[in-house]
């Protein structure tokens, strides 16, 4: 019930995030969601992609250094409070969320979710109102 | 003024004679009380009763940083442990510093040198005098410190830190003296504008700056900031510390103790002695020193000896500014910095590549040093906490063995250049020209 997130190192440096898409693009791999987290002289770009494989074959050949995590994405209701409603019942399992984002599209909001205890977590949210997705 | 005049304007014979007698004593001692000097000498054939004047240093062995490594701790020590009765050290590439023992005689020679010093610069027992090198194991500190007080100016032994405490003390004290590195002063000036103070508002007229390179231009920045007149202090541990050479109100190159001190400058790929007038490495050795003294000490330092009377009045030999070094060793905020030592941490270290890249520059005239390093594909981790834990853990490392901080760039695994033959591991962009 996970999907697998990639994770790419990055340098602090105009144009870098420029490359990773154009790689990207050229090989004709979409991009779903992405974050980045950065601190004062690097960040990490969180991407999830239509073609995982592939899209860490292509960018470790270009020399980035790219590992996968697994997430969670789960989508819910785009309506007020259903997010509150799902992360309640995280916060009651004494769940830890060290990360996540989101992006609303019509009636469904999807999130992307990377807890501590990953088995744990997918548990409490099948008892939720949402979907959780095992594949892109 | 002069504090030594019998010594500092002796005529060159007697200078000669002074030296030689000097020489042929030190070489007896260290002949029969270091056995690394006795084996040299033995291994060349060479024996006391061959040096009959300073001409004949030629026929002596050179000594090197990586010889007092390597007889770490006391191995190069002369005196017995129960005539030393100080010890500091300076910092070594490989994790071993350099430990230099003095004795009772060795700190009153020190004193004499450093007072000679702080006499050409005018300073007098009416002075307050700011001993701003760091205290401790650096010989920067104590060694100033001693000389004021021989001098019986009052020393204000304020160290580093704690800016603008001592911009306080600079004003309410009347202090008319310094001794800090040249970068220090110019931070010192700065915190001194930021404190919506002005050189009016104190009354510094003498700076002794020293232990790192600096320029004409930072002398000129420093003497228009600060108002005073700013003088060269050189000196090194290995040999004994702050008062090796000073400069005097002429400001024509700085005059060697070279009764305590033997220069020479040698080629530094032949080895051979140059004459003076010549560019080249500078070698001392300690003619009067007890503790641990040393024969022709190879300072990689280059620059050039000059000979003739001084209008000050001074005889002795002069050196021309350092204009350089002939290995790879940088000076970091006054502390000596070799990049085989952030080598040796990162090896350590399996989470990252042998691949690094030192970066000196001086912002707000402070040396700064940033140390890039590659993180290895294998412990890139998704994790920022563990990523910036991993940077802290170097970071630490890094300071603990260069004794000063070093702020450290995760980089992207390929990212550092790589270049064929002899790694290029420093970019230094401190203008010091």
């Amino acid at each position: 019930m996970t999907i697998k997130q990639l994770s790419i190192f990055l340098e602090n440096k105009t144009g870098r995030i420029n490359e990773v898409t154009k790689i990207l693009g050229q090989h004709g791999i979409n991009m779903h969601a992405f974050s980045m987290a950065e601190t004062t002289d690097f960040g990490i770009l969180r991407l999830i992609v239509s073609e995982v494989d592939k899209a860490v074959e292509v960018l470790r050949e270009a020399n980035f250094a790219v590992m996968l995590t697994d997430v969670v994405w789960i989508t819910c209701p785009n309506v007020a409070g259903s997010l509150s409603h799902i992360l309640d019942h995280l916060a009651e399992q004494h769940i830890f969320i060290e990360y996540m984002y989101a992006f609303a599209e019509g009636d469904q909001a999807n999130v992307i979710i990377r807890p501590n205890d990953i088995d744990h977590c997918i548990q409490v949210l099948k008892e939720c109102d949402c979907n959780i997705h095992n594949r892109i | 003024m002069i504090w030594n005049p019998y010594k500092e304007c002796m005529s060159r014979d007697e200078m000669h004679a002074l030296q030689s007698k000097r020489l042929q004593k030190l070489v007896t001692y260290v002949y029969h009380n270091v056995p690394f000097y006795r084996n040299k000498m033995q291994a060349m054939d060479l024996s006391p009763e061959d040096i009959h004047s300073i001409d004949d240093i030629v026929k002596l062995p050179f000594t090197t940083k990586q010889d007092l490594r390597d007889n770490y701790p006391y191995g190069l020590q002369a005196a017995p442990p129960s005539e030393i009765v100080r010890v500091h050290a300076s910092s070594g590439t490989t994790g071993n510093p350099t430990i230099v023992g003095y004795t009772r005689k060795d700190l009153a020679v020190w004193s004499e040198v450093m007072t000679r010093a702080l006499t050409a610069y005018g300073i007098t027992r009416d002075d307050t005098f700011s001993v701003s090198y760091g205290y401790g194991l650096f010989t920067g500190g104590l060694g100033a410190h001693y000389g004021v007080e021989n001098l019986g100016a009052t020393v204000i032994p304020t160290s580093t830190g704690n800016t603008e405490k001592h911009i306080r003390l600079i004003r309410d004290l009347h202090i008319t003296g310094i001794a800090c590195t040249p970068s220090y002063a110019l931070y010192l000036a700065e915190t001194l504008e930021k404190m919506g103070l002005t050189k009016d508002d104190i009354s510094l007229r003498v700076g002794a700056f020293g232990a790192e390179p600096w320029t004409e231009n930072m002398r000129k920045e420093i003497e228009e900031r600060l108002g005073l007149k700013g003088f060269n202090l050189y000196g090194l541990s290995e040999i004994m510390g702050p008062g090796v050479s000073y400069e005097c109100e002429v400001q024509d190159g700085s005059h060697i103790n070279e009764d305590h001190f033997y220069p020479e400058i040698i080629h530094p790929d032949t080895l051979v002695q140059l004459p003076h007038g010549q560019q080249g490495e500078l070698v001392f050795t300690t003619l009067t020193k007890e503790g641990m003294p040393l024969l022709r000490y190879r300072t990689k330092d280059l620059c050039t000896l000059y000979d003739g009377q001084c209008a000050c009045g001074r005889t002795s030999v002069r050196m021309g500014r350092i204009i350089g070094r002939s290995d790879d060793m940088l000076i970091i905020r006054g502390i000596n910095v070799f990049p085989s030592q952030v080598e040796s941490v990162i090896l350590e270290m399996p989470e990252f590549e042998p691949q690094y890249m030192l970066v000196v520059d001086r912002v707000n005239n402070l040396d700064t040093l940033q140390v890039q390093v590659e993180v290895r594909r294998d412990f890139f981790g998704d994790d920022i906490g563990r990523m910036l834990n991993m940077k802290k853990t170097l970071a630490d490392k890094l300071k603990s063995v260069l004794s000063i901080s070093a702020d450290v760039k995760l980089m992207e695994p390929g990212s550092i250049e790589r270049s064929q033959g002899k790694g290029k591991h420093v970019i230094d962009k401190r203008k010091l020209v």
